[in-house]
């Protein structure tokens, strides 16, 4: 312990003694450190931020739904189901293979461009489900890694008594799929939450324009300082949630191991 | 005669090229313990396998009860529920605590009420011994206490019939006695039994009947004391002599 204090202590001290030390430090700490800049822009860019906060919330609430709809279909047995698992196959090879802000562009700027009655013509609707459509790509992968690691032998219990294969889906099967992919699925989530910046390219003023627009009226960069601090803000308790589960789920798996 | 409570005629059984069951012919009355000997690999998983209907058969036919239950159009989940299994590894389910593993079929499939079911696994827990574990999961509990619970987790769907996979191979030597006494108490209340073992005294003990199973055919059955006493095929005294040589005769 006094030893990891020390060596962090000398790593950190050096670090900050090589940096300000550098020849164009004056200028870089008065560019993004102007701390009462950063108190009077803080409450507006964290108004701006809210419409990145409403983005991820509602994407990741239809995403842990739709990716594990997408999971299911890909992992259905036998030859009745193969055009199924192939479409599914293309979707996930297709959202995974274009550049998220790509389908943001696409989509948010082509459908409100439709002009089609009854298609919704705000960009933050259509950015979610861009949004939307590349998580369910990605976070059906961990679902179905999930699926795949529990053991068939798990669904032969449940079936031989009984169950259909939907029940042992439903009571078996996933509920101890789900269980071990809750890290890798909220990993994606840190993901999803840091690329609603992305939602910038569209025009609203959502926390990296409203920054960008704040920095162009005085040329200080401390206003992209707040929207930093805003992002790491809301990820650092997701990720310390995420190692609190892991740990747990060792110490669970040390407690009670198999007796044979 | 009446309709014998299993009839398995001509199985076939064969994965990819590999045939493991090359024609079984076999009969189970009610109320009969039938024991299944034959060196591993043989087929005997394979053979409970199919007629719990876990794997597709090739050729023959299965009768249950008078209902052939291989012809198309079979309703297979309901088939399985009145036929138990239980396996070598237990495979009970590990986010399931002990009640909710024995209560999932009747309340699933069976479709009882939850209080119903709750009974009935409180009634076969409490007289397996096992009525203070009911709140525990099963990583918790002894080899020999999860393969009880699986057995109770198949007696709790009633079945016709009871399938057992090498129930005790699993488990250290001082916890196979706790489990054979649960199968001798079933075989004494008259449970029908196929029982594919390598217990070969327990087997001697409470079997009606013997079937040898080699290469994937029945090469010989008969009551126990012939089988072990006095075997006709060079097969079965070569399997059985080897049995001895390891001490487990
Ligand atoms: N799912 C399977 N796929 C391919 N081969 C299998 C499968 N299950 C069993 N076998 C093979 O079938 C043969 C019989 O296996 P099994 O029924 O488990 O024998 P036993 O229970 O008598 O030891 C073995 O050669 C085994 O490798
Ligand atoms: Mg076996």
């Amino acid at each position: 312990m006094a030893i990891a204090v020390a060596s962090t202590l000398v790593f950190f001290g050096a670090l900050a003694f090589l940096v300000t030390r550098s020849p164009g430090w004056d200028r870089f700490k008065a560019y993004f450190f102007d701390w009462s800049l950063y108190r009077e822009s803080f409450p507006e860019i964290a108004e701006a931020f809210l419409i990145n906060v409403k983005i991820f919330l509602i994407a990741e609430a239809v995403v842990l739904v739709t990716a594990l709809g997408l999971a299911v279909l890909r992992s259905l047995p036998g030859p009745v189901f193969v055009p199924v698992r192939a479409l599914a196959i293309v979707y996930t090879d297709l959202f995974r293979g274009v550049p998220t802000i790509l389908v943001i562009l696409m989509l948010g700027v082509g459908m409100p461009a439709l002009q089609l009655e009854g298609v919704p013509d705000s960009e933050i609707f259509w950015a979610t489900v861009s949004l939307v459509l590349v998580y369910t790509a990605y976070v059906s992968e961990v679902y179905r890694a999930g699926i795949e690691s529990v053991h068939p032998s798990q669904d032969a219990a449940a079936r031989s008594l009984g169950l259909s294969r939907f029940q042992s889906l439903r009571h078996v099967v996933l509920p101890q799929a789900v269980r071990r992919v809750i890290p890798p699925l909220l990993n994606d989530f840190i993901g999803l939450q840091k690329d609603t910046a992305l939602v910038s390219v569209l025009g609203v003023v959502e926390v990296l324009n409203q920054a960008g627009i704040n920095e162009a009226a005085d040329f200080n960069g401390t206003h992209y300082l707040v929207a930093a601090t805003l992002f790491v803000a809301i990820t650092i308790p997701l990720a310390r949630f995420t190692d609190w589960l892991i740990a747990r789920d060792r110490r669970r798996r040390q407690a009670g191991g198999v007796p044979t | 005669m009446s309709t014998s409570a299993l009839a398995i005629e001509g199985l076939h059984k064969s994965f990819g090229k590999l045939e493991v069951l090359r024609g079984i012919d076999l009969e189970l009355a009610e109320h009969e313990v039938v024991c299944l000997i034959g060196a591993s690999g043989s087929g005997k998983s394979t053979l409970l396998r199919c007629i719990n209907l876990l794997e597709p058969i090739d050729a023959g036919r299965i009768v249950l009860h008078g209902d052939d239950i291989t012809a198309a159009r079979v309703n297979v989940d309901r088939v399985r529920s009145g036929i138990g299994i239980v396996f070598q590894a237990f495979n009970l389910f590990p986010h399931m605590s002990v009640l909710e593993n024995v209560t999932l079929g009747p309340r699933k499939a069976l479709r009882l009420g939850k209080a119903e079911a709750t009974g009935r696994a409180t009634e076969l827990l409490g007289r397996f011994g096992l009525a203070d574990k009911r709140d525990e999961y099963p990583d918790r509990l002894s080899g020999g206490q999860q393969q009880r619970v699986a057995i109770v987790r198949a007696l709790a769907m009633r079945p016709w019939l009871l399938l057992l996979d090498e129930v005790t191979s699993a488990l250290d030597p001082e916890l196979v006695a706790e489990v054979l006494e649960v199968v001798r108490e079933l075989a004494t209340e008259g449970m029908t039994m196929l029982i594919a073992t390598h217990e070969m005294s327990f087997a001697r003990d409470v079997a009606h009947r013997v079937c040898f199973l080699d290469a994937g055919v029945i090469l010989e059955q008969g009551a126990p004391d012939q089988i072990f006493e006095a075997p006709r095929e060079p097969r079965t005294q070569q399997f059985l002599q080897r049995i001895v040589d390891a001490g487990r005769l």
